[in-house]
């Protein structure tokens, strides 16, 4: 069972702001997602199978020569929605 | 005349070497063809009207005897690949406004090797959906019954080439975002081999299961295609050397049937499945029954470690360094407000399913669970491929649906049943047109889908130009 005070919990961990009206369909929705694909916790696997993910390597660029300074900082912060003087603008974290 | 529905990408090529046309006025033709069909399918979000430029280069390239196999070919591109400077919307209000800042590599490969794009192709929302429904620019429609869907998520891709609108079309598969819209609209969509393709410039939804891929009208031009884009980038990590796999020669090719998966499909889709099965017997393949017992947990591990990646992919769409901003009266409610305004319902139920997998008390349950159950489909998967070359399902359990029929997720997860293990696995596989079947009025075109082992693509289009020639 997924509660509708656990929705609001999941919205505020994804930054969400769910409205009331989408708050209960999505309630529902997931409440049917979670019944159906729960069928894998009736499974009984053996220990040998680990998560693929862990049987890969990372794989790491070498350090080498950096890209000039600024090289792509006007083409990217063009994308922004607020810069100032190179940077982007982000509004205070700290009360 | 240029009559775009008689090209082919191997045919063009052939007679813009042969200067039958130019690639200018291929262009144009195409240009002029979508201007007045497109609204009709709604294939394109956005068409390049400034892509006769692309074609000029082609023509010189032609005229120094410099053209290749896409040289001059009009290619539309999927709505999530970057070209630089050029919007890239991923179908989401969150990315209305965005310009790309770089070319994916993909599109360099393609630029190279002077391709034209045409325009930018529709899609569910960041690519969540089977059917285009979820598009925040309306749905594609089918070009065979434009009551139905094109199927997703790059159905404005298939529907391009399925409507002569496209010699070609890239499209991004993460669970089946390719095979099913080829099936779905009668063309063929090849998803290559995890790391066969460079990802760079993709936007991201499940990073251990997204490809780019093609699609186009026949087998040949799909492979012609692939061998365009498919290369080792240095700046895509999970991209790898291609290091070809294919059947030995002096013996028949093996196809492999999990006959227990395929209960509860469509009677007509089954009947016609297993008709195409005994076409490819008489046509000198050896059939065969194999079990991949756990293969029918796919759907459920899919839909658990799908929205947990994309709920981390996607939590760079902040409203502070690109796309869609709402401003709040502090940060984490310009977060908020971003968020909820940018992303469409499948986005934002996908998203809090993840976080929800993700979390402390449901980690072990659903997202190790999950991985262990991948991790043992593969294994199941390594142990069929000692028996068989290929393993052959329907693409789809039905022909195209009706826009707006399925309402509920669950049922329209189920659309991607047969094609998400191959993502799982990591292997490729091909959805390719094997006849119709009557609905209604309608004429729709089903897909037989064969995957192979990791870099068994040549297998892959040995078996698609057999069922071409039966079909």
């Amino acid at each position: 069972m997924i509660t509708r005070k656990e929705i609001d919990h999941l919205a505020e961990l994804a930054r969400i702001d769910v409205s009331e009206k989408d708050r209960d369909s999505l309630t529902d929705d997931l409440e049917s997602i979670l019944a159906y694909v729960s069928e894998i916790n009736t499974l009984h696997i053996g220990e040998k199978t680990g998560s693929p993910i862990e049987r890969h390597l990372n794989v790491m660029r070498p350090d080498g020569e950096p890209h000039v300074p600024g090289l792509f900082s006007e083409d990217i912060l063009r994308e922004a929605p607020e810069t100032e003087e190179g940077y982007f603008k982000v509004q205070k974290i700290l009360p | 005349m240029i009559k775009a529905e008689e090209l082919t990408i191997k045919k063009t090529g052939e007679l813009l070497r042969a200067r039958a046309f130019s690639a200018r006025e291929l262009a144009e033709a195409f240009l002029k063809k979508i201007e007045l069909e497109n609204k009709k399918i709604n294939a394109y979000i956005e068409v390049f009207d400034d892509c006769i430029k692309d074609a000029d280069r082609a023509d010189r390239a032609i005229a120094e005897g410099g053209g290749d196999a896409l040289t001059g070919i009009p290619l539309a591109i999927k709505d999530a690949i970057l070209i630089k400077d050029r919007r890239c919307s991923a179908a989401s209000r969150m990315l209305e406004q965005y310009r790309a800042t770089y070319d994916a590599h993909v599109i360099s490969r393609l630029r190279g090797a002077h391709a034209v794009f045409i325009g930018r192709t529709n899609m569910d929302e960041f690519a969540m959906g089977a059917s285009t429904e979820n598009s925040a620019f309306g749905p594609v429609k089918n070009p065979h019954d434009i009551s139905r869907v094109p199927g997703g998520s790059s159905g404005g891709s298939a529907a391009a080439v399925a409507a002569n609108l496209a010699l070609g079309a890239l499209g991004s598969d993460t669970g089946g975002s390719i095979r099913q819209p080829a099936s779905f609209c009668g063309v063929v969509g090849l998803k290559p081999t995890y790391g066969a393709v460079s990802r760079r410039g993709l936007i991201a939804m499940a990073s251990s299961l997204d490809q780019i891929g093609p699609i186009a009208k026949n087998v040949d031009d799909v492979e012609i295609f692939f061998n365009a884009i498919r290369s080792k980038d240095p700046e895509d990590s999970t991209s790898l050397e291609y290091r070809p796999n294919s059947v030995p020669a002096g013996r028949r090719t093996i196809i492999g049937v999990p006959r227990d998966f395929l209960k509860g499909v469509d009677a007509d889709v089954l009947a016609h499945f297993e008709q195409t099965l005994k076409k490819l017997s008489e046509n000198g393949y050896e059939i065969k029954d194999i079990a991949i017992p756990h293969i029918a947990s796919s759907l459920s591990v899919y839909y658990i470690l799908m929205p947990a990646e994309a709920s981390a992919n996607l939590a760079r769409f902040d409203g502070i360094r690109y796309g869609l901003s709402v401003q709040g009266g502090d940060i984490f409610s310009t977060y908020k407000n971003t968020r909820a305004h940018g992303f469409g319902r499948e986005v934002q139920r996908r998203i809090l399913l993840g976080t929800y997998v993700l979390s402390a008390g449901y980690y072990d349950a659903y997202y190790n669970k999950a991985n262990a159950v991948r991790g043992l489909i593969k294994s199941e998967f390594e142990k069929a491929f000692e028996e068989a070359d290929i393993i052959a399902t329907p693409t789809a359990p039905t022909p195209a649906f009706k826009i707006g029929e399925i309402k509920d997720p669950v049922s329209m997860y189920l659309a991607d049943i047969f094609t998400v293990p191959v993502n799982l696995v990591g292997i490729p596989a091909i959805s390719v047109p094997s006849g119709t079947v009557s609905r209604e009025d309608s004429s729709l075109p089903l897909g037989f889908q064969a995957m192979a082992p990791h870099f068994g693509e040549e297998r892959l289009f040995e078996v698609g130009r057999s069922v071409e020639k039966i079909r």
